[in-house]
């Protein structure tokens, strides 16, 4: 990848993340995460990971964003005036924050540099490829994955789903209810 | 070619904003979004590592890691539905019953 | 030579069985069967030691019956065993205790007739009687300990035996306490003696194998253990400086008083002294103790008997002054003569207070003196039956007192104690003085008993008055056994206690006749003047008190060495138990080490749930310290 456009990038998803971090309206942060998911996704792509960079883009982008986006919409939240409070919080959290880098910093630079390698296989990344580490090497994984996606959506279902509609006809007088149970 | 310290350099920027966007914003929404930074910034380290390893594992575990992302968003926002229908607010403020 | 005897342990089983069937029986079944079976153990426990003692004086000199009842402690090559051992000494002393013992149980039948509270009473005696007898028979110091301290602990019983009285419940733990001061020291005797002796290889506590060898024990220790078990003597025989229970325990039933606080307890100080003989033996400077503190005593106590008006209090003073005597013989190496006047004080001192519980029943609870007066009328038998005694305690000549007292004195000048000799002569007149003073107040004179107790004065029921009558002719004929060198068969009493406690040598030359005299004009002189003073010119008393206010009041109020003692020792222990020990020590320091850990906890968990802000953010910001700090120790790793 030239260098220009991972600059170009790199300074995209960056500035785009401090959108996600600092602005008021919640519909515009979730914007700001579109533009940086797409960002990464094609830095994916000139990683050599091609399979992935789609996937970011269509399963990230596509499905997961559009489950926030949904939510958001769904429970009308509004963007919340500015507050000058947890300035303590704020304050330590950036140093803090600012001191990781700083570290993470250290350690890629010192870090013994492995040149990439020059030229990987034809298929490197291709979705072949993909699917035959996934199927072979870490099947179990796959298919725990798979039952954890059941479980996250039966989750996901008890936990927003109304109250029952059983307590709400608690008013329903006796008779009815039993004659309700009387009949099959 | 763009060395792999670049990569990383840029991943571990991403994740130093995500968490600062977990630690410092009030609405439990944006606070969701910043983790997904957060996520995303570690899916680019990996999948540099596997480019500079040349080995496909490292794009394996971002396969994974999406997944399980998409588990947690589902079932997070779940959550936060279910709070918001109790508390009528998303504001990490009013949520602190768990306070001594 | 010893001879096995299993009956001694009869005389000690049958008051045993005397306080279980009292205790567990005595209320259901009645008091006719406490009546028998209170006073009958002891009469046949008596019966048993007399057997036993006329089958030691067929023995030769020095012999002993004996028997072991269990054994007790054997540990290593100390051993000693639950034994009995009857010899001269102890022969006397168990004749004494069970008799004049059985004569008390007797008369407190009729005494003790109304109280509701009969068969605890005979249970009580009868467990005085089993410790006494114990501490008498035993043949080694440990066992007699036993005895000694069951003979303190029925003490207190008997004395608060009315103990819904705060008073008297006070006054019992006065007598307990006291005696336990005593007891320290004995304790602390026999220990020192116990080690000295173990340092030597000999390991026992037996009173044979300790004379034996006790000549490897060296005199300082022989001082320090004689000085110490004279402390507890000094308590359980009421001599200075641990008297003052005595007096204040007259709240107790009369024949309590008569049986403990006269004939039998008080004396087993002078009885530990007898016994230990051999050890006093080599320590001239504890055996001048045990005289001047006995001579002192004497004077003493007998100074406040002049002036008491209780007749009780008179009799208990008595008893401090004549234990007195007692300690004054046994003090100037006349063990037998200590004995003796044990043995006759038993007599007529146990008379002396049946015969005023005998006044005081009639007088319906009456024992201010200064409210009796010419009962000899209505009271003969009592009235007879105390003047033996008191004849007896003023050592008029022919009296058992007589030649008891004249020994002591006798004794006490010819081993060079002159100055413990006047003293004792000087207490004589005193004593005349003050024990007619009694009788003329009680039982000559005008009347002076209040209106209503008048009509229920009546002479004691026969089940009372033969005791006295018994005792009575004790007082008069108990002295015979010891009669003056040059009269008839001599001292037999003191020849027959000889192998038990050795024999007296006097110092000096004197004419015993000369010292008799002197001693017996001093006690008639006592009388003349207590008759001049009571029956003659009975407003004279009153006009010498008021002469001599200050004395008066000192004697009066005993020289205030209650109020003395409540300063010196009682409020200081007091102060340091409420405010030092229990306030500083427990409610501060341990209750605050306690509650101080509890404290601990509460406060940290106080501080610590404060990291608890509820807020998510708070937590995660951690987590990010913690990150930080992961990736700060691999660089380091990596800098390295």
């Amino acid at each position: 990848m030239p260098l220009w456009l991972f600059a170009f990038l790199a300074a995209l998803s960056v500035i785009s993340a401090l959108g996600v971090v600092l602005q008021r309206n919640p519909v515009h942060c979730l914007l700001a995460l579109i533009v940086t998911l797409l960002a990464i996704a094609v830095l994916f792509i000139g990683l050599g990971a091609v399979t992935v960079g789609f996937l970011q883009a269509i399963v990230y982008v596509g499905a997961i964003l559009v489950l926030f986006l949904f939510v958001i919409w769904l429970l009308n939240i509004q963007a919340l005036p500015a507050e000058r409070s947890h300035l303590a919080l704020k304050f330590f959290a950036s140093v803090g924050a600012a001191a990781l880098v700083a570290e993470l910093f250290v350690f890629f630079a010192r870090a013994p540099a492995t040149p990439p390698a020059a030229h990987p296989t034809p298929d490197y990344g291709s979705i072949a490829q993909l699917s035959v580490s996934l199927f072979s090497d870490y099947l179990i994984a796959f298919e725990v994955t798979s039952v954890l996606l059941l479980v996250a959506i039966v989750g996901a279902i008890a936990l927003a789903r109304r109250v029952p509609e059983a307590r709400a006809s608690r008013a329903v007088p006796a008779e009815a209810r039993a004659a309700e149970s009387e009949g099959w | 070619m763009v060395p792999t310290s670049y990569f990383l350099a840029l991943s571990a920027l991403l994740f130093a904003i995500g968490v600062t966007g977990v630690l410092v914003r009030r609405n439990l929404i944006v606070m969701f979004m910043s983790i997904e930074v957060m996520l995303n910034a570690v899916n680019l380290a990996f999948v540099t590592f596997a480019r500079a390893h040349g080995s496909v594992d490292g794009q394996v575990i971002v396969f994974f890691v999406m997944t399980v992302a998409a588990a947690e968003a589902a079932v997070g926002l779940a959550i936060i539905i279910a709070i918001f229908r109790n508390r009528e607010t998303v504001n990490a403020d009013e949520l602190n019953l768990m306070r001594w | 030579m010893t001879v096995n005897f299993p009956a001694l342990g009869l005389i000690l089983l049958l008051p045993a069985l005397g306080v279980v069937f009292n205790l567990f029986f005595g209320a259901k079944l009645g008091r006719s069967s406490v009546n028998l079976v209170g006073p009958g153990v002891v009469f046949v426990a008596f019966a048993v030691a007399l057997v036993g003692f006329i089958k030691l004086l067929a023995m030769p000199a020095g012999g002993s019956l004996s028997f072991t009842l269990w054994p007790w402690i054997h540990a290593g090559k100390f051993a000693v065993d639950v034994s009995l051992r009857l010899d001269a000494l102890s022969g006397v002393m168990v004749l004494v205790v069970s008799g004049v013992g059985a004569l008390i149980h007797l008369y407190s039948c009729g005494y003790m007739g109304e109280d509701p509270d009969y068969a605890r009473f005979f249970t009580y005696m009868n467990l005085f009687t089993l410790s006494m007898l114990t501490l008498v028979l035993a043949d080694n110091l440990l066992l007699m300990f036993v005895g000694w301290e069951g003979v303190g602990l029925c003490s207190y019983l008997l004395i608060s035996f009315w103990y819904t009285n705060q008073q008297y419940a006070y006054n019992g733990r006065k007598a307990f306490i006291v005696n336990r001061v005593g007891d320290a020291g004995f304790i602390l005797g026999l220990l020192t003696l116990f080690s000295a002796l173990a340092a030597h290889g000999v390991w026992t506590l037996n009173f044979v194998e300790m004379r034996g060898h006790i000549a490897l024990v060296g005199p300082t220790i022989a001082t320090a253990a004689g000085l110490l078990l004279l402390l507890g003597a000094t308590g359980k025989s009421a001599q200075l400086p641990l008297y003052v229970w005595l007096p204040d325990a007259m709240v107790g039933p009369t024949p309590v008083s008569a049986l403990i606080h006269a004939a039998t307890m008080v004396t087993a100080g002078v009885y530990m002294v007898a016994r230990m003989s051999f050890l006093y033996r080599l320590t001239p400077a504890a055996m001048d103790t045990v005289a001047t503190i006995g001579a002192v005593t004497a004077l003493f106590a007998a100074t406040i008997a002049l002036v008491q008006p209780d007749i009780k209090r008179v009799l208990a003073y008595s008893t401090i002054s004549q234990l007195g005597y007692m300690f004054l013989g046994v003090g100037v190496g006349a063990f037998s003569a200590g004995i003796f006047h044990v043995m006759t004080h038993a007599f007529f001192k146990a008379l002396l207070f049946l015969g005023a519980g005998s006044v005081i029943h009639a007088l319906g609870g009456e024992q201010d003196m200064n409210k009796m007066g010419a009962l000899r009328i209505r009271l003969p038998i009592t009235y007879l039956t105390m003047l033996m005694a008191t004849l007896a305690i003023t050592a008029i000549p022919g009296f058992s007192g007589f030649f008891s007292k004249d020994a002591i004195l006798g004794a006490a000048f010819t081993s060079g104690h002159t100055g413990l000799w006047l003293i004792g002569v000087l207490t004589a007149g005193l004593t005349g003085f003050y024990m007619f003073r009694l009788f003329f107040m009680t039982f000559h004179g005008s009347s002076r008993v209040e209106h209503e107790r008048l009509h229920h004065v009546h002479e004691s029921p026969p089940v009372m008055a033969i005791p006295l009558i018994v005792l009575a002719v004790l007082s008069v004929i108990g002295g015979w056994v010891g009669l003056p060198e040059t009269m008839l068969w001599g001292n037999a009493f003191g020849r027959f206690l000889v192998p038990s406690v050795g024999e007296f040598k006097p110092a000096l030359e004197f004419s015993e006749a000369m010292l008799t005299l002197i001693s017996v004009v001093f006690s008639v002189l006592g009388i003349a003047l207590a008759y001049v003073m009571y029956i003659q010119q009975p407003e004279l008393p009153g006009k010498l008190a008021d002469q001599a206010q200050a004395l008066y009041e000192v004697l009066l109020n005993k020289y205030y060495v209650d109020q003395l003692y409540d300063w010196i020792v009682t409020r200081p222990l007091f102060f340091l138990s409420r405010y030092i020990l229990w306030r500083g020590v427990d409610t501060y320091g341990i209750e605050g080490v306690v509650e101080g850990a509890g404290l601990t906890v509460e406060t940290g968990g106080g501080v610590a749930r404060r990291a608890e802000t509820g807020n998510v953010q708070h937590y995660a910001f951690v987590y990010l310290l913690g990150a930080i700090g992961i990736a700060a120790y691999y660089l380091y790793r990596l800098w390295h």
